[in-house]
């Protein structure tokens, strides 16, 4: 879905998502870096189930949110990728206990 | 940076780091008022400037001459003596200037004795059916993708709807390599005829000299279908179709894997709203943009806005705009002062003439249309709420005047972006539904938090001994 431009350097950074090991940029956002990896669905809709990407990349949406190292509804389009992050797209509704 | 590393007064806050605010920050700290600067994004440079101190796209000639005309306004302002603060969400603002902020997960006040907003813009939402989709998403996004990341689409991509950004976007797309499968233009025949009075002015300004060349390279190579009226995208969990029609009627599919919208930009309000400043709706740009004076300054002591924040008009006036909410702070705060190189507010005042001359023919021919602002039937409206076209008229048929009676029916507006993708649907459907100007309707009421923050942030904020009396009991 995404691609980098030919003349950037390679990426070098790893990170997970859902368990499954990706790389990005230094400079990516989360958001970025797993699009770049062919992660277009972050979350599913806690209301219907749908599922989502991100939207406007820019903090505004909400749509991108993700839990990051274990904290949940983060904006991955304002978090940076840093090495070692564990990301876990959004599973829909909470559920109590 | 830590959030500790921050003062507790300073004589000027500015909130974001787009042209605004930093043309703003830059020059009230050269006349020596101690500044912040509180910036959600990572880099200074806003949206138009995204990156631009450390973007991977180094070819020149892909971003194009306006956005690297950013570097040197970051080292300005990097040189300027302002206190730059990234990754900063300000998340309150309260009428006595003080400011709440989350940084890397810590919250803390702050005050200021003069606080420019300078929050800038966001893409006008468009929703049309299956907005919704994964593989939907705004220009601007690609954009920022591009900027940030120097990521393009790949695989059959669509760009739809009308504005200037949607012209830069492909041509930035084809100077970068990459390739468009259409540009379907929703731009409405009927807002020529506006818009024509003012072609003159147009012509003589950079935005036609700019304009031009971009829509002439996207209309050499990309297929560009113009009078598009009615446009969805389809598909089961992610975009596989994009449908439209033009004014003969006929349905018209293509395939497509990402499906780009823009229909303009708009104020980002959520926090001057929140802080009780009036917003007004303005029926040509078709926004609410807040009530200010000539410098910028808001019905509250103290508090300016600045830049697209203030009403769209760009990134030129955004800076010219960002200069007078700074004189005015400096004149405030600094009586007077002779410090050289003050610009001179005349000069000012004229080049924002000049520029808006030049604007006027683009804000109007871009006018979008009803059919794209207005949706109906089963099209999402809130997307964090899921709440359709149809559950918002049903309301009003029930007896909902305004969009904060509407959202205790239906939670729409109150899911996690508080408002800021539906908000002004909201208030023109129901302004459409009951046949009443969108000011009659309002906006919704916003309060803070203005973004959401962990009940640990706010528990973690320092407190006044009155405050901890007000819950302690014994």
């Amino acid at each position: 879905m995404f691609r980098r431009l030919s003349e950037i350097e390679e990426t070098n950074l790893n990170l997970t998502v859902d368990g499954q090991g990706i790389s990005a940029r230094a400079g990516d956002s989360v958001a970025a870096a797993m699009l770049a990896a062919g992660i277009i669905q972050c979350r599913i809709t806690p209301v219907s189930g749908a599922p989502r990407a991100p939207w406007c990349l820019m903090g505004v949406c909400f749509e991108c949110l993700v839990t990051i190292d274990g904290i949940a509804n983060r904006q991955a389009c304002l978090v940076r990728a840093r090495p070692g992050m564990d990301v876990e797209t959004g599973r829909g509704k909470r559920e109590v206990g | 940076m830590a959030a500790g590393t921050l003062r507790d007064n300073y004589e000027l806050a500015v909130i974001g780091a787009g042209p605004a605010g930093l043309a703003a920050a830059t020059l009230a700290a050269r006349a020596g008022l101690a500044t912040v600067v509180l910036d959600e994004q990572a880099a200074p440079g806003g949206q138009i400037w995204r990156a631009v101190s450390e973007t991977p796209v180094q070819r020149r000639s892909v971003l194009g001459a306006d956005y690297w005309a950013g570097a040197a306004r970051v080292r300005d302002f990097e040189a300027s003596g302002a206190q730059y603060v990234p990754g900063a969400t300000v998340w309150s603002l309260a009428r006595d200037r003080e400011i709440g902020v989350s940084i890397a997960g810590g919250s803390r006040l702050l005050k200021a004795q003069r606080v420019i907003i300078a929050t800038g813009a966001l893409e006008r939402p468009m929703p049309i059916p299956g907005w919704t989709l994964p593989g939907v998403m705004s220009a601007g996004a690609a954009q920022i993708l591009l900027k940030s990341s120097g990521l393009i689409t790949r695989g059959r991509t669509v760009l739809a709807g009308c504005g200037p950004l949607l012209w830069l976007l492909a041509a930035q797309y084809l100077r970068a390599g990459g390739t468009l499968a259409a540009i379907l233009d929703t731009t409405a025949g009927s807002t020529w005829r506006s818009a024509l009075a003012h072609l003159p002015g147009f012509l003589l300004s950079p935005y036609f000299r700019k304009g031009l060349p971009m829509l002439l390279a996207a209309r050499r190579s990309v297929r560009v279908v113009a009078g598009v009226r009615v446009l969805r995208a389809e598909g089961r969990d992610a975009v596989e179709t994009v449908v439209w029609q033009g004014d003969d009627g006929i349905e018209q599919r293509l395939s497509a894997d990402i499906l780009l919208l823009h229909q303009g930009v708009v104020p980002n309000v959520n926090l001057a709203i929140s802080v009780g400043i009036e917003h007004r709706w303005d029926d040509d740009l078709l926004c609410f943009a807040p009530v200010l004076d000539g410098w910028g300054n808001s019905s509250i002591e103290g508090i300016a806005i600045a830049g697209d924040g203030a009403g769209i008009a760009g990134v030129a006036a955004a800076e010219l705009r960002g200069k007078l909410a700074a004189l005015a702070a400096i004149r405030a705060l600094r009586p007077g002062s002779t410090m050289a190189g003050l610009p001179d507010e005349a000069s000012i005042r004229t080049q924002l003439a000049a520029d808006a001359r030049g604007r006027r023919f683009i804000d109007l021919l871009y006018r979008p249309a009803a059919a794209f602002r207005i949706p109906q039937g089963d099209t999402i409206v809130c997307r964090c709420e899921e709440v359709t076209a149809r559950q918002i008229v049903e309301t009003v048929a029930l007896g909902c005047s305004g969009p904060n009676q509407m959202k205790s029916f239906l939670r729409c507006g109150m899911g996690p972006c508080q408002g800021r993708l539906c908000g002004l649907t909201v208030t023109e459907l129901m302004a459409q539904a009951r046949n009443v100007d969108p000011q009659k309707i309002g906006y919704y009421r916003l309060r803070p938090p203005v973004k959401p923050i962990t009940l640990a942030e706010l528990a973690a904020l320092p407190k006044s001994e009155a405050a901890v009396a007000a819950v302690v009991r014994g």
